[in-house]
């Protein structure tokens, strides 16, 4: 950074309006800096005519985004970009990748892992089960060691479990970072650490049983929460299964997440495949789960239904359909067209779906707060101004019943009608004219 | 919640021998002894798996007193079944700061046990959830964790639901002899009843090891406990240069905007919007038409 330049003789015309060079330094900005040191702020030279002739001053900072050398230093601060050559060891992530991508609590691990690297010329390498995924050097890896090879894509940790053994004979790590999460991560580190305290390996470094539950890490200890509201600090461990928030992600610094070539390590030949019938566990695929018998709070993928529907029939058939979970309103609920286990939202259940559509429902305070967690939301409504809308990701402007319908249709299964349910209707609309 | 149906009604043709593993709980908000919540569900499944030929066992302290009215707990579940026979319970005696590995290991090598069951993680010391692990790596056994619900049974493999986040199941089979972890979503465990509780039978078992085999944990020895201190809550920290910029990310309203909105609609075209968008999300499959 420059040091500001003060001209003691260009500052005396500049106060003095009597000068005859005062015109040349006299300065039309509104905020300076004094020749002490204080800014100094002109507020008859600040703001602008509006367009009602009035003089407004605006501190909304449009002026400020309108100067594009302010905007360029609004943006993230670069990061440092670190590169580790020769490592003195190994601190070893295994990141839990759900849906292919890194998520908060496996940003959260390699946290950890610098900490307990950084200062020891430790490299942080992460070892991932499924190939191409994005991200590694913004979260902190300097290596990455891909096993994809080794691991199918279905549930088997036997055959994870001999690839990371590999691991350990090929990099010697000092640690082991796992996430806390069964059946995932915590499974597998679990496994890795029964495998490794059974085979006697030399702890130099806490031990070898695992850090479980680890959610700090503090002059060179480790809290882990035990049973019995107990915390238990001791040494850092040589496996650490960690918990979501055990430290701050990565953010100012950029790593080289190079690739390690496990073969080129290997000096012994690798241990025989484990066979999945030897392996004692075969892995017969996801179960088709009745939405409507998961409860609402863990649903996936809700369809929530407010005052917009008057078609209930329709939207039963549609969240079959779509295999969705039922949701509701308050006012549904008060209405007495669905069940209250059914409602969403501060009243009622706070959902952490993935994707939330909401039909005819405008977006109560309470309601909004009961879908905080849910990554997309989708709303269906006819008034293109109201707080669902503001909220939604996408938002259709259009009739919920009919939007539903159609959907339907679209996917090959409309709602039979048949002739008993239609005279009903008109029995029932009867009854409410009367 | 209620489980899929099992594919086998005739859900163990041959009985094979079954135990529970189980572990002294506490109670969350009075701090009470008493079953722990998943070693329970454990039990249950056991009881509805094999009835009254499932056995217990635990490692402890004897003397302790409190553990008892633990132990109870689980015997007071043996009611309601075919038989009436009571519950039996074999207690490994275990001193302060001993392992409880190799007397359960022993335990089961002996009884000639070949499905274990137990809960993913014990509620009182250090509950790392490392024994069932410790003790399938030992014996050479497969473990499988997270169980929600055993769907058949028979002389040679175990087919389990296991419970995966967001209420979704994966199907395992599991060669016998296996351990079992049971998950919190596992059939709810039926009452523990006084009468049976008081009839049931715990046998102390003390000839597992020769004697000059002391089990010590030595690792935990120098661990210091403290009471749990609550998570420090994450603050949101606004990397900027600038102060405006700090402001407004502390200013700004929580709720998310910049969606896209779409009006002037036909029905028929925002359904096709609707489930292009699902599509592109993967909620709805590609090929599903």
């Amino acid at each position: 950074m420059s040091v500001r330049r003060i001209d003691p003789h260009a500052e005396r015309a500049r106060r003095n309006r009597l000068h005859p060079r005062h015109h040349e330094f006299a300065r039309p900005a509104w905020r300076w800096t004094s020749a002490d040191g204080v800014t100094r702020v002109n507020p008859h030279a600040l703001g602008a005519i509006g367009p009602n002739g009035v003089k407004r001053i605006d501190r909304s900072g449009a002026s400020v985004e309108a100067n594009p050398a302010a905007a360029s230093t609004s943006a993230e601060p670069a990061r440092r970009q670190i590169v580790l050559d020769q490592p003195l060891g190994h601190v070893v992530v295994v990141p839990e990748l759900p849906e292919g991508r890194l998520n908060d609590h496996d940003r959260d691990l390699f946290g950890l892992a610098r900490q307990l690297a950084d200062g020891h010329d430790l490299a942080v390498t992460a070892v991932t089960f499924l190939g191409g995924v994005a991200g590694f050097e913004e979260a902190g890896a300097d290596r990455v060691v891909d096993l994809s090879a080794r691991a199918g894509s279905g549930y088997d940790p036997v055959s994870r479990l001999a690839a990371l053994v590999d691991v350990e004979a090929g990099l010697a790590p000092r640690h082991w970072i796992f996430a806390d999460s069964l059946p995932d991560g915590g499974d597998l580190g679990r496994r890795l650490a029964a495998r490794l305290s059974n085979q006697g390996v030399n702890h130099s470094a806490g031990g070898a049983r695992p850090a479980t539950r680890v959610w700090q890490l503090s002059e060179g200890k480790t809290l882990s929460r035990a049973g019995d509201r107990q915390d238990i600090l001791r040494d850092v461990a040589r496996v650490l299964l960690a918990l979501p928030e055990c430290a701050e992600p990565v953010s100012e610094t950029l790593h080289e997440a190079r690739p390690i070539d496990l073969e080129a390590l290997a000096e012994t030949p690798r241990q025989a495949e484990v066979t999945t019938a030897a392996a004692g566990m075969v892995d017969r695929g996801r179960v088709a789960v009745d939405p409507q018998e998961i409860p609402l709070a863990q649903a996936p993928f809700i369809l929530s239904a407010g005052r917009g529907v008057s078609d209930w029939e329709g939207y039963h058939h549609a969240a079959r359909v779509l295999g969705a979970s039922e949701g509701a309103s308050r006012v549904a609920v008060d209405d007495g067209y669905m069940p209250r286990p059914r409602q969403v939202g501060a009243t009622g259940t706070f959902v952490t779906a993935s994707c939330y559509v909401a039909v005819g429902i405008s977006g109560a305070v309470q309601h909004l707060q009961g879908i905080a967690k849910c990554q997309r939301v989708i709303a269906i409504n006819n008034d293109p101004s109201c707080d669902m809308v503001k909220r939604a990701d996408l938002a259709l402007i259009a009739d919920g019943d009919a939007v539903l319908a159609a959907v339907c249709r679209r996917l090959g299964q409309p709602r039979e009608q048949t002739g008993s349910d239609g005279s009903w209707t008109d029995e029932e609309s009867r009854h409410a004219a009367a | 919640m209620p489980q899929p149906e099992p594919r086998d009604t005739a859900k163990m043709p041959q009985r094979v021998k079954t135990a529970a593993l189980v572990s002294s709980g506490r109670h969350p908000v009075s701090g009470r002894a008493g079953r722990a919540r998943e070693d329970a569900r454990a039990v249950e499944m056991g009881l509805s798996l094999v009835g009254a030929d499932l056995s217990l066992a635990h490692a402890g302290d004897p003397e302790q007193a409190s553990l008892r009215e633990s132990l109870q707990g689980y015997l007071g579940m043996y009611h309601g079944l075919d038989d009436d026979r009571d519950g039996q319970l074999s207690l490994l005696p275990l001193g302060e700061g001993g392992d409880a590995v190799p007397l359960l290991a022993a335990w089961l090598e002996r009884s000639g046990v070949r499905l274990a069951l137990t809960g993913q993680r014990a509620e009182c010391g250090e509950g790392s959830g490392m024994v069932g692990y410790l003790l399938a790596e030992r014996l050479g056994w497969a473990i499988a964790t997270g169980v929600a619900a055993i769907e058949h049974c028979d002389g040679e493999r175990v087919t389990v639901l296991q419970a995966l986040p967001q209420g979704q199941r994966r199907r395992l089979e599991v060669r016998l002899p296996c351990l079992i972890a049971v998950d919190a979503v596992a059939e709810a465990p039926r009452q523990s009843a006084f009468g049976p509780a008081r009839r049931g039978r715990i046998d102390i078992v003390d000839d597992l090891l020769p004697p000059d085999e002391s089990p010590l944990d030595a690792d935990s020895a120098d661990w210091h406990w403290q009471p749990a201190r609550a998570r420090p809550k994450r603050l949101k920290v606004v990397k900027s240069t600038n102060a405006r910029d700090r402001f407004k990310a502390a200013a700004a309203k929580s709720s998310a905007s910049g969606g896209q909105v779409l009006t002037d609609l036909s029905p028929e075209e925002a359904a096709e919007k609707l489930i292009d968008y699902l599509r592109a999300e993967k909620i709805l499959a590609q090929d599903d038409q």
